[in-house]
């Protein structure tokens, strides 16, 4: 039997169209060895919800630099739930003040990452987050 | 729990269909009796098959297709398994394909499912298939199967769609790459997308020309139709008894073309019934399933039956010339017999 694959479905919910972070994020994900699905610019929170319930992902890495991060990431976190996914473990990117973070915490981001992060540093996040979920 | 999931994925319950292709995916124990509980209601999906090249527009004239399926009288539900390359350094994949679906969004009615190939070789992933039953199963009446972007010999889908679309674009080369053997000859209908470029109309020209050389020969022999099996027959049985294979103009991008492109599946899908070969195409399938599963399954037990420090020897013998692969094949396959004795 084939080892079980981490699937990673990055996104970028809203409306800035820098997606470069998203895009290493995806390559150095897909370098350590996980599937990574990549929907595009310009997302919804309910589309970013429906491309997670039809790939069946484990993470949902979200990419923001616009700002809306806590208009956005709440809604799609719910949407996740609503769709009967609440164990997808949900991580975030981009530039969020550092006075913003404790609050998506509190609302179940798994962990913040910042401009600058070592992705080995998500890797190694991302498989010890979906090992403690299995 | 199987029984749940396999009932509630016949109800039209998306999750539970999500889990059972990620179950049939990893291939696991409990996948085998899912599949199998599944399997009666499965053979009514019209699978149909879109393979080319690399960026020749694929993804983007699925997306067109699955929209304009949609549209048709009986309103079905449209299956997506977009399959990308497995990276074979690091195992990770990068599924990209749903980049170039996004209008499809919102349409509870289709279901993308992107899919990495994990190292087969022929364009599909080794589940492909069975995961198109659990589409079957749930009632989709289309799915589309989307090849990794292939070039010549991917053509492993034609095993696998009742409907085999090749897309090719523009300025992919003289009229020789399209007498060449390989994926050109398995199209039931062949797509020249991006048509709005330069030489799209020599391109429709070579396709042409290719299927017109081999029309003579067109035979249609244990299920399949191949162009190159070129035995001359006489001319009117070749023209009442052959689906020769459209050459259509889209511009995936913007839709053009992609309506004659659906009522050609439409079409292809009733010639299939009404030759008999729709029948014939699934008993090759079938057959083609089994020795997948034979040749797995005796490996399996195969290797059971011989202790790594055994094979890793031989290994060593034919690494150090001394055992040519023909002996030690020999040696591997009575190993259990002598050690029995």
């Amino acid at each position: 039997m084939p080892e079980k694959k981490i699937r990673v479905l990055v996104a970028k919910p809203g409306l800035d169209g820098h997606d470069r972070g998203a895009k290493v994020i995806a390559r150095a994900l897909r370098d350590d060895g996980m599937e990574v699905i990549y929907t595009g610019l310009r997302q919804t929170p309910e589309m970013i919800a429906e491309a997670a319930l039809q790939e069946d992902v484990d993470v949902v890495g979200l990419s923001i630099l616009s700002g809306a991060h806590n208009a956005l990431v709440p809604q799609i976190i719910q949407e996740l739930k609503d769709n009967g996914q609440e164990n997808i473990v949900v991580f975030l990117g981009g530039i969020i003040p550092e006075d913003d973070i404790q609050g998506l915490l509190e609302q179940g981001v798994h962990k913040v990452y910042g401009p600058g992060t070592d992705t080995r540093e998500v890797c190694k996040d991302i498989r010890s987050a979906v090992s403690a979920e299995a | 729990m199987p029984a749940e999931l396999t009932s509630e994925l016949r109800k039209g319950n998306r999750l539970a269909l999500s889990r059972v292709l990620s179950q049939i995916e990893e291939g696991s124990e409990k996948s085998v009796r899912i599949l199998e509980s599944l399997f009666p209601f499965t053979g009514q999906a019209h699978k149909i098959g879109i393979t080319g090249p690399p960026g020749s527009g694929k993804s983007t004239l699925v997306n067109a297709l699955a929209r304009q399926l949609r549209t048709l009288e009986s309103h079905p539900k449209v299956a997506i398994i977009a399959v990308d390359p497995t990276s074979p350094f690091s195992g990770g994949a990068i599924l990209g394909d749903r980049v170039r679906m996004q209008d499809l969004q919102g349409d509870k009615g289709i279901f993308i499912r992107s899919m990495a190939s994990r190292g087969a070789l022929g364009g599909l992933a080794a589940q492909t298939e069975m995961m198109s039953q659990a589409f079957d199963a749930a009632a989709y009446e289309y799915i589309i199967i989307e090849t990794v972007g292939a070039g010549q010999s991917e053509v492993d889908i034609v095993n696998l769609a009742h409907t085999t679309i090749v897309v090719d674009v523009p300025g992919m080369g003289d009229d020789i790459q399209s007498i060449k053997a390989g994926i050109l000859e398995i199209a039931d209908i062949l797509v020249v997308n991006k048509s709005d470029q330069l030489g799209a109309d020599q391109s429709v020209k070579h396709l042409q020309n290719m299927i017109a050389m081999g029309y003579r020969g067109l035979r249609y022999a244990g299920g399949k139709h191949r162009l190159s099996s070129a035995m001359p027959q006489k001319q009117d049985e070749i023209e009442t008894s052959g689906w020769v294979p459209p050459v259509l103009k889209t511009v995936a991008f913007d839709g053009t073309g992609v309506d004659k492109l659906a009522d050609e599946i439409v079409k292809h899908g009733k010639y299939l019934k009404e030759t008999g070969l729709w029948t014939q195409k699934a008993e090759s399938a079938i057959t083609d399933t089994l020795r997948k599963l034979i040749q797995s399954t005796l490996y399996q037990q195969w290797r059971q039956t011989i202790p790594d420090e055994e094979l890793e020897d031989i290994i060593i013998q034919v690494l150090q010339r001394t055992l040519h692969p023909h002996q030690a094949i020999k040696q591997l396959l009575s190993y259990n017999k002598i050690t029995r004795n």
